[in-house]
């Protein structure tokens, strides 16, 4: 037995595994356990202060689906996570597309590097400024009426849904550049060649061949962005205000204020199944387009 | 193109704009965070002298990031050597799973520590702020250091055996220093994200908070906001200083190995 486990660890097979496990045997006890652990708690009640009561019942989930309260939090992340994927990837496209297609090749690196840049620094104090920056007395109202341009500070811009898709998109910005930048590197130049010399005009080369070819990378700008949003605390705690609260408010509420872990784990949970079946309905439907267009061609 | 490239310049400034309010602020004599300006001043960054809480949450935060780099860049050598050597079978799932926290929402990381934890009977502190940063630096690492072992030429391992030496004597005197550049550049990534996390913090720090929990707790006393911005000024200043001298590291090493795959992600 031992000889052959050895054997094995030889082999390139055997090798591999043996190389990565210290890292999987981390993963595993340090992501896969809690992620676990989460999953059962949520079927727990929470008695007393640190006490579990540890018959499994499902009515954390029936308090979590039926309270309008926590139903207008995970419609509202959701929705705040949608349009943020929206717009930073509308956004980020022409951006991607110019690197990828205007840009010297000695100076793509350079360009994705100023990217990347602000992504690098504190989110807190990315956040933070966005806040200063949209407040009442903010630098954008004060610098609008130093100009003369309004007489009295716009109130839309902070402590609400708003502020929270603004600063959002702000901060993903980088996340959904690199994806759909990487797609359209991998585009084989010659066939926009073919195009045109088959008599396309720009812009039908342009929806035929370079958009179906960088299918792949909006759709992992799309997940990048999508999934992490849904989770984001931060935000919506410094510029929100209290109409602009997401889920991931209430689970930190249930787990550090109210004592409810059992509560914010199902909440937890809740979060993370809905937003893994958008992301592989998603997923389906993009390979789904990605491949008629390959039976088309 | 030239209308795109005027929107890439727009687009650059929109990304820019809040970093470089920072430091207008931090100098800037006025104790309200508006236009316009008054002068300029160095007060706040003396006030950052005299908060002695602070100090204790800097060394804390130093402590945790050096530690959780160094874990995590360990962590990456292991995997990015496997992954670029050999295949193995799962390879996919265990890839994709080590890789999960590049997407996985902080908050999701920060609960589910906190609850086996807790339920452990253990009590949060340093080293559980560690253990969550090391997690979520590994896939950065491994990122990295995959182009570093990726673009290394086997051959010169193989020169190493033919003429005597052992695997590990092979991996400390040719394949180290190869992808050195990779492993200082990865060491500096995984410092920088530890640095300025917060969420993971926020759930695991206990008694001893680091410096953006700090810097959170901060941010509720209107007095404070000066100060605020200077501290932010000197993080983001730091973080983008250590992110030139890794990008300066993963371009020399893609040099010296003669492939350039790319930037960090």
């Amino acid at each position: 037995m031992v000889e052959k486990l050895r054997r094995f660890f030889r082999t390139e097979k055997g090798t591999g595994l043996l190389l990565v496990s210290p890292t999987a045997i981390y993963a595993l006890l340090m992501l896969a356990v809690p992620l676990a652990a989460v999953v059962l708690i949520s079927f727990w009640t929470q008695n007393g202060v640190r006490d579990f009561d540890t018959t499994m019942t499902l009515a954390n989930y029936k308090e979590a689906l039926t309270d309008p309260l926590y139903r207008q939090l995970m419609l509202r992340s959701l929705m705040v996570s949608g349009l943020v994927t929206l717009i930073t990837v509308l956004l980020a496209f022409p951006i991607a597309y110019f690197v990828s297609f205007g840009v010297k090749a000695e100076h793509k690196s350079l360009w994705i590097f100023l990217i990347t840049i602000p992504f690098w620094t504190s989110y807190l104090i990315r956040v933070f400024l966005w806040k200063v920056i949209l407040g009442y007395n903010g630098v954008l109202n004060s610098g609008l009426k130093a100009v003369g341009l309004i007489e009295e500070p716009l109130t839309f811009i902070l402590y609400n849904v708003n502020a929270v898709i603004i600063t959002l998109a702000h901060a993903y910005a980088p996340f959904a550049i690199l994806p759909i930048f990487v797609a359209l590197e991998k585009i084989d130049r010659s066939l926009l060649e073919a195009a045109r010399d088959l008599g396309e005009n720009r812009v039908m080369t342009f929806l035929r061949v370079t958009l179906p070819l960088a299918a792949p990378g909006v759709v992992a700008a799309v997940l990048i962005v999508f999934i992490p949003t849904i989770g984001d605390y931060v935000t919506p705690r410094l510029v929100g205000g209290p109409g602009g609260l997401m889920i991931a408010n209430m689970i930190q509420t249930q787990f550090l204020r109210l004592n409810n872990a059992p509560l914010g784990a199902t909440l937890a949970v809740l979060a993370m199944l809905i937003v893994a079946v958008i992301a592989i309905v998603f997923v389906i439907i993009g390979n789904r387009a990605a491949g008629q267009k390959g039976a088309r061609k | 193109m030239k209308s795109l490239k005027v929107y890439a310049i727009f687009y650059l400034i929109f990304l820019y704009a809040p970093i470089f309010l920072l430091p207008l602020f931090a100098f800037n004599s006025s104790t309200v965070i508006a236009f316009p300006l008054d002068s300029f001043t160095t007060e706040w960054f003396t006030t950052l002298l005299t908060l002695s809480e602070m100090h204790g949450a800097l060394l804390s935060s130093l402590k945790i990031a050096v530690t959780s780099a160094v874990l995590a860049t360990s962590l990456g050598i292991f995997a990015a050597m496997a992954v670029s050597r050999y295949s193995f079978p799962g390879q996919k799932g265990i890839m994709g799973f080590i890789m999960l926290p590049l997407v996985l929402p902080e908050i999701i990381v920060a609960v589910s520590l906190l609850i086996v934890i807790l339920r452990m009977g253990f009590s949060t502190g340093a080293w559980s702020v560690i253990v969550g940063h090391t997690l979520i630096c590994t896939p950065f690492a491994i990122a990295i250091l995959q182009s570093a072992f990726a673009s290394l030429d086997p051959s010169l391992e193989e020169a190493a055996y033919d003429l005597g030496e052992t695997p590990a004597s092979t991996f400390r005197l040719v394949t180290l220093p190869l992808v050195m550049p990779g492993i200082i550049s990865a060491l500096l990534i995984s410092f920088t994200i530890s640095m300025d996390e917060f969420i993971i913090a926020f759930f695991l720090t206990g008694a001893e908070p680091t410096l953006p929990v700090y810097l959170f707790s901060m941010m509720r006393f209107p007095k404070l906001l000066p100060a605020v911005m200077a501290l932010g000024t000197i993080l983001v200043v730091l973080s983008v200083l250590l992110i030139v001298i890794a990008e300066f590291f993963r371009r020399r090493g893609a040099k010296r190995t003669g492939n350039d795959t790319g930037g960090f992600l």
